[in-house]
């Protein structure tokens, strides 16, 4: 089984701070981590693995610092890291037509495995615009997949209703927080994982003259000004206290 | 043109307000799209809420799949020559965009909250990193595909003597080799949080799926009813149905009266709450985030708490 892993790094939202004045996020400095449910992905591609056989390849198109967070992947457990440089004009058609690119470089494959959406922009539209683009049946919001050989089904979360898909290979699966829990590297994966290729291609010479269909004008800030009121005497003056202000607010019918 | 889709009845009334004004502003016709089984009593209401025309694409289809419905739609926005494609954000309607994209090599933006033109361009407006920012984006190329989530737009007034004009049309499906072998309808509690005027919500700071009363007792007092939760609660200890949950991945809401107990206020419940009226906090950790997100707030253990807040309003309100 030959099973793809798209990850992205990203900056770690819980880590960004505000700028007081502008109210926009500052994104300098921030730690930049693997996307939250890229990791479900790419634990759930190891338990494929482990049940079928076969070679898991991590893709990343990201700076250069990226191949450090790849090596986190390569510690839990895949075989092979990509690296695609991120070309500084990028939107979601160029990551996705490079991606498709280094995943026709490297060939076969039956399963490529996404997250349901990346934390920073949550649009989860890599997945499905990416199977789109390769022409491959499409799984999205699996909490569940079962893999045989020769076809695979997912538990889907829709919202409002379960469903159940089955495909056969080559298929595209994009995966919810919920359907496993990453397992964490042992010292000894972490340092194995250093003897394990990463692969690094430019973008241009995946794919020549792409140009975003986006183009981002403005990061607006979002002001929250709150009263930050908080009651700590003893409680029932507290409540009392609360029960008030609120009335006051007009809240309480 | 610009082509309107949505599976959602209610959310395609609301896309055709945005998309008619889109739509005149660029000297172009909203069209709305059905797919399905021919009805012509949903065209005419469509027609009723903006549409200029309807057009019906019929499918022996009976369950979606993303891979099909785009194929479809690809068809139909070559046919309308549509520059403009506006699809309703759920689910569905989200990898259907995403897909639809793929194919067209064409710009997408998922969950705008905002479409206008500026410079005669379709430019969005999003919100990015767990509700930190919001991202102005502009399509420089065309089609452009916009998803658009409920409640960010408010349907026309019905007009029942408005006129359209109907169109139906049959187009080869490219078949998937994906099977839906099973669908189910999730277990609901007939709530509804995202019109709720006062919610009371429960997190991770709540040990028993018996002590959610606490939050129902409250809601209750304050007449408010509607209980919500946090991540955990629906999607991992599953005490609460989805319908319940707060936040990125579940429902955004805006009530009058958001009070958040044993929440710690990770940014992805807040991005979900923040545009509450008055927010209320109630956390045992002082250093609790959401209390930076909150109006008012008391530490404390919510079990001392609740029961005592839900008799002193009582008290109040009489």
């Amino acid at each position: 089984m030959n099973i793809i892993v798209c990850a992205k790094q990203v900056v770690d939202v819980s880590e960004m701070k505000v700028d007081p004045n502008t109210k926009k996020p500052i994104l300098q400095g921030v730690p930049q981590k693997i996307s939250d449910i890229d990791k479900n992905a790419m634990e759930e591609a190891i338990k494929i693995k482990d049940k079928l056989g076969g070679k898991i390849i991590v893709v990343t198109i990201g700076p250069a610092d990226a191949k450090e967070r790849i090596k986190e992947l390569l510690a839990m457990g895949a075989d092979e890291g990509v690296l695609v440089s991120l070309p500084k004009n990028n939107d979601y058609y160029v990551v996705a037509n490079l991606l498709a690119g280094a995943i026709k470089k490297i060939g076969e494959y039956d399963i490529i495995l996404c997250g349901e959406a990346s934390i920073d922009m949550f649009s989860g539209q890599i997945g499905p615009r990416l199977a789109g683009l390769l022409g491959i049946p499409q799984i999205t919001y699996a909490q569940k997949i079962t893999a045989e050989k020769d076809k695979v089904n997912a538990d889907r979360n829709m919202g409002d209703k379960a469903v159940t898909t089955e495909s056969t290979y080559p298929v595209l699966i994009t995966v919810t927080k919920e359907i496993n829990e990453p397992r964490l590297p042992s010292l000894m994966q972490i340092l194995g994982a250093a003897n394990k290729p990463i692969n690094e291609w430019t973008d241009d010479s995946l794919v020549g003259g792409l140009n975003p269909k986006v183009e981002i004008l403005e990061l607006k800030g979002i002001s929250m000004q709150r009263k930050n009121i908080v009651y700590k005497d003893d409680l029932d003056e507290s409540i009392s206290k609360l029960v008030d202000s609120l009335a006051k607010e007009g809240v309480l019918r | 043109m610009v082509l309107i889709y949505s599976d959602d009845k209610k959310l395609t009334f609301e896309l055709l307000n945005i998309g008619g004004k889109i739509a005149k502003e660029l000297g172009e016709k909203p069209i709305a799209l059905i797919v399905g089984k021919s009805n012509d009593t949903l065209a005419q209401e469509y027609i009723s809420y903006g549409a200029d025309s309807v057009y019906i694409v019929e499918t022996e289809l009976d369950t979606f799949k993303a891979e099909e419905y785009s194929s479809l739609l690809e068809q139909v926005v070559k046919d309308t020559k549509s520059e403009t494609v506006v699809i309703g954000s759920n689910k569905n309607g989200k990898e259907l965009a995403s897909r639809l994209a793929g194919r067209l090599d064409a710009g997408c933006i998922i969950d705008c909250t905002n479409i206008y033109l500026k410079d005669k361009k379709l430019t969005s407006e999003r919100v990015v990193y767990s509700g930190n920012a919001i991202a102005v984006e502009q399509f420089i190329s065309e089609p452009a595909i916009v998803t658009i989530p409920s409640k960010a737009f408010d349907p026309l007034p019905k007009d029942d003597k408005r006129k359209g004009e109907t169109i139906k049309k049959k187009f080869d499906v490219e078949k998937s080799s994906s099977k839906i072998l099973k669908v189910q309808e999730m277990k609901s509690e007939d709530v509804n949080v995202e019109d709720a005027e006062i919610i009371v919500s429960c997190g991770r700071g709540f040990k028993n799926k018996e002590d959610i009363k606490l939050v129902e007792d409250l809601a209750n007092a304050i007449k408010g009813k509607t209980v919500g939760c946090s991540r955990p609660i629906a999607a991992d200890l599953k005490w609460l149905s989805e319908d319940h949950w707060i936040g990125l991945s579940g429902h955004k809401v805006k009530p009058k009266l958001y009070i958040a107990a044993g929440i710690s206020g990770q940014i992805q419940h807040i991005a979900g709450m923040r545009d509450s009226g008055i927010i209320v906090a109630i956390n045992k950790d002082p250093e609790a985030l959401i209390f930076k997100s909150a109006d008012y707030g008391i530490v404390g253990d919510l079990y001392d708490i609740l029961p005592k807040l839900t008799s002193a309003v009582k008290e109040k309100i009489g």
